[in-house]
């Protein structure tokens, strides 16, 4: 049996009452904190929090599955995923191979990023277009298809929630709004300047949560705090987003008018 | 002021008057006498003194290679000659006779407008004649010739005049046909070479005499004078009444074209750039006020000078003090500290040199054999030179005291920048310096070059054989999954068409990370016999082998094309046989499915992903390893014809031909380099030492099938792999 256990965002708090019995009850945990991680705890304190041995597993351990399909053969493993588990939409082919192999799988699942986000500074569900990711740029990979899909949202009035790589560090939201603007001059389709509004939430799920939106242009040099920080491209506004930007996110208030 | 002094006197004066240039080379199969007919056109030139030539090698500076005596360096030296009243300044440069060391005889070619070529009487036209003729008539290199050792058909041979004639007949017969077959068409008729016009010249360097038909006619000199004085053995008579330096250097003058003349048809030939920019222009004409235009060709080693760039300007005027530009290395400047001619082992100081000279500059220190040198930035570079082998045999080094090691990695840097036909890699896994030649006498030579002139006490391994890999069919659509198996990319293999492999070899096509010209590319591949719609789709040329993508509308694939390129390289860096390059293959990307998100897609999954589908492509197109092969040229007395034959026999050889030629027998044949190790000393022992040997690399050919598992079980454990490949299965499920 493979139980693929959500963390929620902050710390063990966050854990379901059905996702602290399934820990208890295994035989064998592993996490991982590749795809996302807690802020509120060290992964290496979350074993002495939760009085069980952890095995935090690599990437490449994870991807290739073995060490986790061997155990969860005849032994109750649970895999420990910050976040809601099948958010990282990598973890389905582990998944997969599970069951391909006879192993019975089951989510428990937690608060996201992705619905976070929104809730916090008061835009809606429904109008949000399709998620991107910023990756660090590597030797040879300056991926700029998350540029176009922003694009393509916000031509249909969407919202972009827009998750930042933490690979291998979090990155700010101060880097990742350069990052947009280096892919602007280099696509060059004003799609971001100086007065694009856009929002940042700072450690959601935590006690010190931040929620900002504003100028791109002002909001380059603000100083949001810790990681983990996410971006959101807000598109068409309705009254009551805008309501909501300027009253819990410090939005300018002439973005009512528009 | 002694007579050398006044010569560089002169020689400062003339090299302002282009006409009264001529730079030339001197080219030879080995032992044909080239150095010596150099070291005596030098002191009759009066460049040294003239009882040291043929026993002081001017030319022959690098202390090793007196002791070897086989010219190993390309060496300038100038020397002025008095030819109808005027004097002339004749720039010559020296080229190693060695086919090892084939890399500098190309570059030297680059540099000189003329050759001298040089054929022993006594052995006639040898495969490294035609070897070193074709590449100076490929760079457009004008020839005439010199039948060397002609007292030896007397003396040893007995020949009566008539039975000489005939031989001299047969020898120029020979060049010509191979000037015919490899002139450029415009000169096939205006450069054979004759008796009558003086274009030929006869006699013996070492005896310092020589003859052509204008001396004859001006001095009433005649052929049976000549025999008559070498009957009886009077070549120092012969040497007083017909100095070889003046025959020699008169036909040079009198056929050989000046800088001016022979650039107007060599630029367009050796250098790409637009003709009718400034630069081109100034080139065209060799024009010393227009931009600076240099290529150089060699880099000389000074002990306390350090590195000392030698090249052929072709256009401007070299200023001390002045800064220049090196193609390739951006807008970074480089002073000339010093400036000089060179005349042997000396460097001559001077303040200034003109278009058509061969300057030696200090300061041009990121510059390489090979490099491009301008006033004005970016300036089209040369084309590069074609090398006509890759090195095949390879040692693992290292500094015998761990506190060398330091050292030993510059002077492997500065060897290989010396001579680009080393190449010297680092084993990412071991920390092993790997030092690759042209065989094994050009390692050999190195490495005595690192301890002794640079001091560097080293362990070096036995010669290893460097192999190459490709496929005999075709193989795939094999799919390759990323480790997080949200990628898919699909990869076919298959043989790359032999006609591009070679166009790729030899340089016509270059090797590229990024197609600059694609509709040119296309339309040369199409012409080598490339598939139409493939040769449009090139991404990449690496070694000889091509990338091409051929997928229709994959979503993202352009911004994932870098990576696909990157696992292409490492792929062809290491073969999945026996991690050796790859060679021939063409690969295809024909379809890819990727995730939608690019943090999903980033290197760590699109490289193994791609790498694994080649690999596991080349398995199903039938994996087959190349070994290196060695033509081999050996001429010995009859009677030993047998105890050679058996020598090549052990050592998987073949005999290709056999010729009968009086008393002795050319043996033509083929045999793996890695069987040829210690073929020198087994062939001296073999037939007493009477024997005449050489080499030349001749590209890859597949190992025989049988032996095929057992040589890669030993590549793989020497490189402590797994001693069995992985075969498809295994890339499969990966």
């Amino acid at each position: 049996m493979l139980t693929f256990v959500g963390l929620g965002l902050y710390d063990i708090e966050d854990l379901t009452i059905r996702g602290k019995k399934a820990i208890e009850e295994a035989d064998v945990i592993f996490a991982e904190f590749y795809t996302s991680r807690l802020i509120g705890i060290a992964p290496e304190k979350l074993e002495k929090a939760l009085g069980k041995e952890i095995k935090i597993l690599s990437r490449e351990e994870v991807e290739n599955g073995e060490i986790i399909l061997r155990e969860a053969k005849d032994k109750d493993v649970v895999f420990l995923v910050a976040g809601d588990p099948m958010i990282a939409t990598t973890h389905v082919a582990l998944r997969i191979m599970a069951e391909e192999r006879g192993i019975k799988t089951k989510i428990v699942h937690n608060s996201s990023i992705v619905t976070a986000a929104p809730g916090m500074l008061g835009l809606q569900q429904y109008k949000f277009g399709r998620t991107v990711s910023l990756p660090f740029p590597q030797e040879n990979y300056f991926p700029t298809s998350a540029y176009d899909f922003i694009k393509m949202n916000k031509n249909l009035g969407l919202h972009t929630l827009i998750l930042l790589d933490i690979n291998p560090r979090p990155m700010t939201a101060n880097e990742a709004m350069k990052l947009l603007l280096e892919m602007e001059e280099k696509k060059n389709e004003n799609l971001f300047s100086e007065k694009t509004l856009i929002a940042v939430v700072a450690r959601a799920g935590s006690p010190d949560s931040l929620a900002r939106a504003g100028y791109l242009g002002e909001m380059l040099h603000e100083n949001f705090g810790p990681p983990l920080h996410t971006l959101v491209l807000p598109g068409k506004l309705h009254f009551a987003e805008a309501e909501a930007l300027v009253k819990l996110a410090g939005a300018p208030e002439e973005i009512l008018n528009e | 002021m002694g007579r050398k002094e006044d010569n560089i006197k002169k020689a400062m004066r003339i090299m302002r008057n282009i006409e009264y240039i001529r730079n030339i080379g001197i080219v030879a199969h080995i032992d044909h006498g080239k150095t010596t007919l150099s070291d005596n056109l030098i002191a009759g030139a009066g460049m040294m003194s003239e009882d040291l030539a043929g026993k002081q090698l001017v030319l022959d500076f690098d202390e090793q290679e007196q002791a070897r005596g086989i010219t190993i360096n390309t060496a300038a030296a100038s020397m002025v000659h008095e030819y109808e009243g005027n004097e002339y300044l004749i720039n010559l440069l020296d080229t190693p006779g060695h086919v090892d060391f084939g890399g500098d005889v190309t570059r030297a070619m680059r540099a000189v407008d003329g050759a001298i070529v040089v054929v022993c009487a006594v052995e006639g036209v040898m495969p490294q004649t035609e070897t070193v003729l074709r590449q100076a008539l490929k760079e457009r290199v004008r020839p005439v010739l010199f039948i060397n050792k002609v007292d030896r058909l007397i003396n040893e041979l007995k020949l009566d005049s008539q039975q000489m004639m005939d031989r001299f007949g047969k020898i120029i017969k020979e060049v010509n046909k191979l000037i015919r077959r490899y002139a450029p068409e415009e000169f096939k008729d205006k450069w054979m070479v004759r008796v009558e016009d003086g274009t030929v010249a006869f006699g013996s360097a070492y005896h310092n005499w020589a003859i052509s038909v204008p001396f004859m006619k001006k001095t009433g000199i005649s052929f049976k004078d000549v025999f008559e004085h070498l009957e009886k053995g009077e070549s120092k008579e012969l040497a007083k009444k017909a100095p070889l330096h003046r025959i020699v250097l008169d036909m040079v003058i009198q056929h050989l074209p000046n800088p001016r003349e022979a650039q107007a048809y060599r630029i367009p030939k050796i250098w790409k750039g637009d003709i009718n920019s400034p630069l081109g222009q100034a080139m065209i004409k060799c024009d010393p006020n227009g931009p600076v235009g240099m290529m150089i060709t060699k880099i000389v080693m000074d002990p306390h000078a350090g590195e000392v760039a030698v090249g052929r300007l072709f256009s401007g005027t070299l200023r001390k003090g002045q800064e220049l530009y090196i193609v390739g290395m951006g807008n970074r400047k480089y002073r000339i500290q010093q400036l000089s001619m060179m005349v042997g082992p000396d460097r001559i100081p001077v303040d200034e040199l003109d278009a058509g000279n061969i300057p030696a500059i200090i300061g041009l220190k990121d510059a390489i054999a090979g490099s491009t040198v301008s006033s004005i930035p970016d300036a089209e570079p040369f084309e590069p030179m074609k090398h006509y082998s890759e090195p095949v045999v390879t040692v693992a080094i290292e500094a015998k005291h761990t506190k060398d090691l330091p050292r030993l990695i510059d002077v492997l840097r500065t060897i290989s920048k010396a001579d680009p036909s080393l190449r010297v890699e680092i084993n990412q896994e071991t920390g092993e310096h790997l030092l690759s030649g042209m065989g094994e006498l050009h390692l050999e030579v190195t490495i005595y070059r690192i301890t002794h002139e640079y001091k560097v006490e080293v362990i070096t391994s036995p010669p290893i054989v460097v192999y190459r890999e490709t496929v005999d069919h075709k193989g795939g659509p094999f799919e390759g999954k990323s480790p997080n198996k949200h990628n898919k990319f699909y990869i076919e293999v298959e043989p790359l068409e032999e006609s591009v492999v070679q166009a790729i070899v030899d340089g016509e096509i270059e090797e590229m990370d990024r197609i600059k010209n694609r509709k040119d590319l296309a339309k040369k591949l199409e012409e080598l016999g490339m598939d139409r719609e493939e040769a449009k789709r090139v991404e990449a040329i690496r070694g000889p082998n091509i990338l091409l993508d051929m997928t229709w509308g994959v979503q993202y694939l352009n911004e994932t094309m870098e990576l696909v390129k990157q696992a292409f390289f490492e792929a062809v860096e290491k073969g999945p046989l026996a991690n050796e390059k790859v060679y021939g293959v063409k690969v295809k990307l024909v379809d890819a499915k990727l995730h939608e998100d690019s943090i999903h897609r980033g290197p760590a999954q699109v490289i193994p992903a791609v790498r694994n589908a080649i690999y596991g492509a080349m398995c199903q197109g039938n994996r087959v390893l190349l070994e290196p092969i060695q033509k081999i040229y050996i001429n010995v007395p009859m009677e030993l014809v047998g105890s050679v034959t058996r020598e090549i026999q052990q050592r998987r050889g073949v005999i290709v031909d056999m010729e009968q030629e009086e008393y002795q027998t050319i043996i033509h044949a083929k045999a793996p380099v890695a069987e040829m190790f210690g073929f020198a000393s087994a062939i001296r022992s073999a037939t007493g030492g009477r024997v005449l040997w050489s080499t030349e690399n001749a590209g890859y050919e597949r190992v025989p099938r049988d032996l095929q598992p057992q040589i890669v079980r030993q590549i793989r454990e020497r490189k402590g792999l797994k001693p069995e490949p992985y075969d498809e299965k295994y890339y499969a499920e990966l």
